[in-house]
C-alpha cells in the first residue's frame, strides 16, 4: 500500500510558534499553532488535513510555502530540506509548492488581467519568450476548463467557481509538484463544489501531482483524500488511510467529526455533538488537549503532558490513552 | 451629479490655471520683472493695464500669469516629493511591520506634531531663500498623511490572498509592495495627493510672503501678497488679485481631490 521510495514531502516534528507580546515591555509568550506535527504524502496522492479553525492547518502550509518560519522541525520536499541551515531558496520552492487558496474573490489581483497574472510567474521564473508564455497560459486555461481567450480580463469579470478555477491554473502555472488546497471549495455555492472538487481530482491524476487538501469539511475530505491527518490544538490526534478513518476511526474527536457530516439518508440520526470551543492555543490544557471536550475524559486524561501515539495498524495511528488501555472500540 | 461637478470645477479652474502658466509667454502683455516704470506706479486696474500695477508699475496680470507657473511648479513637485517619500515609508511600513514600522510610525507622528509651515521655515532659514531650498524645505516636511493612508492600506489589504499568491510564486517585497499593493490602494492616495497639491502651493505661498520663498523681483503670489501690503489702503488691487488666484488654485485642487475621491472611492457609487 505505501510506496516505498522517498515520499514527495516530508515533514517531522514541525513547530510553528508565533511570539506575542502584550504592551510594549511584556512578557513574550508563544502561540503554538503548530506543536510538533508529522507528515509524509507521496506523489500522486492526496492528503486531508483536518480539523477546526483556529487548530493550525493553515500555519502548516504556510510552513510549507516558506511564508512563515518554521520554530522547529524539518520539512523535505521533493529531496530538498526547505527549513533549517540548507533552505531551499524561494524560487525553487515556488517551483516546488503551489497553493490554492479558500477565498478565489480575494486572492487574484483586482487591478490585473488573467494574462499578467498567470504570466508574471513565468517571466520571474525566467521563461522570456513571450510566446512560450502565452501557450503556457493558454494551456493552464484550458487544463482548468477554461477559454483561452479570458486571459485579457480582469478578475472580476468572473463567477466564484471560474475565479478558483483561475486560481488553479495559476498554481499549476509553474508545474509544481504538490499543490496546497486550503479549503478549496468552502467559499464555493454548493452547486459548484462538485465540479471544483472533480477537477483537482483530475488534475491530481494528469498531472501526476500531490494535493494536500486542507479542510475542516470532512464530507470532502472523503471524498478527495487517500489519506486523512486528524489535527487538534497543533498537534495531530490520528492519522491513516481513507479506510481506516473513516470505516474505524479511533480518537474520539475523530469519531464526532465524522458523525457531523451530513447525512441525508439517516436525518433523524442524531450527531455526537460536541460541546465548547477549541481551546486558545496560548494556554493549552494540561494533559490531552482534547479532554474538556472529550465525552469520554479519564481521571489521566487531565494530566501530564498528553498521550503518545498508539499504533492502531500498519497504517493507522492515534493519540488517545483509551488506545493503550487495550480499549480501542469504547 | 454632485461628484461630476465637482471634478469638473477643480478641473476646469486647475486647467485654465495650467494653461495661463504654460503659455505665459504668449498671454502676458507686459514682463513681468523689466517692465518696472514708477510713472505707472500704483495705477488702478484698466484698459491699459488689466489689474493695475503695482508700486514698481509693473502689470499685475503679467505677473499674475508668471506666478502661476511658479506656483504650480511648486504645488506639483513639492506634492511628487511627498507623496514619494510618504509612499515608500508608509507602504514598508505596513507591509514589513516590526521595527521598521515602529519607527516610521515614530517619525510620522513627530512630523504631524511640528506644523509644516514652522518646519518648513527653519529649514529654508538654514538652506536660505531660492527655488532648490524651497522645494527641498517643503517637498521633505509635509509626507506624514501620505504615509499614514498607505500604511492603513496596505494593512487592509497585505492579508488579502492575492498577496499571499504572489509571496508563494516566490516575488520579493519590492514587487509585492509596489506592483501588487500600490495599484491596489492608489484610490485614496490620489485624492490626498492632489489635496495636498493646494497646499504645498499655499505653503509656499506663505514662505514667500515671509520673504523666504522665491526671491524677489521673480513673481510669486505669495512674494506680491508680501509686497503689497504696505499699500493695501491706497491699491488694494495690488493684493486683492493674488489674492483670488491663491484662493482659485486652492479651491481647485481641492474640488478636484473631492471629485476624485467620488469617482475613485467604490464605497460611494451607491450614494446619489
Amino acid at each position: 500500500m505505501i510506496p516505498e521510495a522517498e515520499p514527495l514531502l516530508s515533514v517531522q516534528g514541525l513547530k510553528v510558534h508565533y511570539p506575542v507580546r502584550h504592551g510594549w515591555r511584556g512578557k513574550p509568550l508563544a502561540v503554538k499553532a503548530v506543536d510538533g506535527v508529522d507528515l509524509t504524502l507521496h506523489t500522486g496522492q492526496c492528503l486531508g488535513l483536518v480539523g477546526e479553525s483556529g487548530c493550525g492547518k493553515s500555519s502548516i502550509a504556510q510552513a510549507l510555502l516558506g511564508l512563515v518560519p518554521a520554530t522547529e522541525g524539518v520539512i523535505r520536499l521533493d529531496g530538498h530540506e526547505i527549513t533549517g541551515t540548507a533552505k531551499v531558496p524561494a524560487m525553487a520552492l515556488a517551483r516546488s509548492a503551489q497553493m490554492v487558496f479558500q477565498d478565489p474573490m480575494s486572492s487574484l489581483n483586482p487591478r490585473q488581467t488573467i494574462r499578467e497574472i498567470l504570466s508574471g510567474p513565468l517571466r520571474l521564473h525566467g521563461m522570456t519568450d513571450r510566446a512560450e508564455r502565452e501557450a503556457r497560459v493558454a494551456e493552464m486555461l484550458s487544463l482548468v476548463g477554461m477559454a483561452p481567450e479570458v486571459a485579457s480580463r480582469y478578475p472580476h469579470e468572473f463567477s466564484g467557481g471560474q475565479r478558483q478555477r483561475l486560481c488553479i491554473a495559476r498554481a499549476l502555472i509553474l508545474r509544481p509538484k504538490l499543490v496546497i488546497c486550503d479549503e478549496p471549495v468552502s467559499a464555493l455555492d454548493v452547486s459548484i463544489r462538485a465540479q471544483i472538487i472533480n477537477l483537482l481530482l483530475e488534475l491530481k491524476d494528469r498531472l501526476g501531482i500531490a494535493l494536500l487538501l486542507i479542510s475542516h469539511d470532512l464530507g470532502v475530505v472523503e471524498h478527495m483524500s487517500d489519506r486523512i491527518a486528524v489535527m487538534y490544538l497543533g498537534r495531530i490526534v490520528e492519522e491513516g488511510g481513507w479506510r481506516e478513518i473513516f470505516t474505524a476511526p479511533a480518537h474520539p474527536y475523530t469519531r464526532a467529526l465524522i458523525s457531523a457530516i451530513p447525512d441525508p439518508m439517516h436525518r433523524d440520526r442524531a450527531p455526537a455533538r460536541l460541546g465548547g470551543e477549541i481551546p486558545s492555543p496560548l494556554s493549552p490544557p494540561e494533559g490531552c488537549a482534547f479532554h474538556p471536550r472529550c465525552p469520554l475524559a479519564m481521571p489521566r486524561c487531565h494530566s501530564g503532558g498528553g498521550p503518545e501515539f498508539t499504533r492502531i495498524s500498519a497504517d493507522h495511528r492515534a493519540r488517545c490513552h483509551l488506545l493503550q488501555t487495550g480499549n480501542p472500540h469504547v | 451629479m454632485k461628484a461630476g461637478a465637482n471634478l469638473y470645477v477643480g478641473g476646469g479652474i486647475i486647467l485654465l490655471i495650467a494653461v495661463l502658466a504654460i503659455f505665459a509667454p504668449l498671454i502676458a502683455p507686459y514682463d513681468p520683472v523689466t517692465s518696472a516704470n514708477l510713472m505707472y506706479a500704483e495705477e488702478p486696474p484698466g484698459a491699459q493695464f488689466w489689474l493695475g500695477t503695482d508700486e514698481q508699475g509693473r502689470d499685475i496680470f503679467s505677473r499674475m500669469v508668471y506666478g502661476a507657473r511658479i506656483s504650480l511648479f511648486i504645488g506639483l513637485a513639492v506634492q511628487v516629493m511627498n507623496t514619494a517619500i510618504g509612499v515608500s515609508l508608509g507602504l514598508s511600513a505596513g507591509y514589513i511591520g516590526g521595527w521598521w514600522d515602529e519607527m516610521v510610525q515614530g517619525l510620522t507622528n513627530l512630523m504631524l506634531s511640528i506644523p509644516t509651515i514652522v518646519f518648513a521655515l527653519a529649514l529654508m532659514a538654514i538652506l536660505g531663500p531660492g527655488l532648490l531650498s524651497l522645494l527641498i524645505a517643503l517637498g521633505m516636511t509635509d509626507w506624514a498623511y501620505s504615509c499614514r493612508i498607505s500604511r492603513a492600506q496596505v494593512l487592509t489589504q497585505k492579508s488579502l490572498n492575492y498577496v499571499q499568491s504572489a509571496r508563494t510564486m516566490g516575488f520579493g517585497p519590492l514587487h509585492v509592495m509596489f506592483r501588487e499593493l500600490l495599484p491596489n490602494i492608489a484610490g485614496p492616495l490620489i485624492v490626498v495627493a492632489t489635496m495636498g497639491v493646494g497646499s504645498a502651493i499655499m505653503a509656499e505661498a506663505s514662505l514667500s510672503f515671509l520673504g523666504l520663498g522665491v526671491v524677489p523681483p521673480n513673481p510669486s503670489w505669495g512674494g506680491m501678497l508680501s509686497s503689497a501690503r504696505e499699500q493695501l489702503m491706497v491699491a488694494p488691487w495690488v493684493a486683492i488679485f493674488p489674492g483670488l488666484a491663491l484662493f482659485a488654485a486652492v479651491l481647485g485642487f481641492n474640488l478636484l481631490g473631492d471629485g476624485l475621491r467620488d469617482l475613485l472611492d467604490p464605497h460611494g457609487k451607491g450614494r446619489k
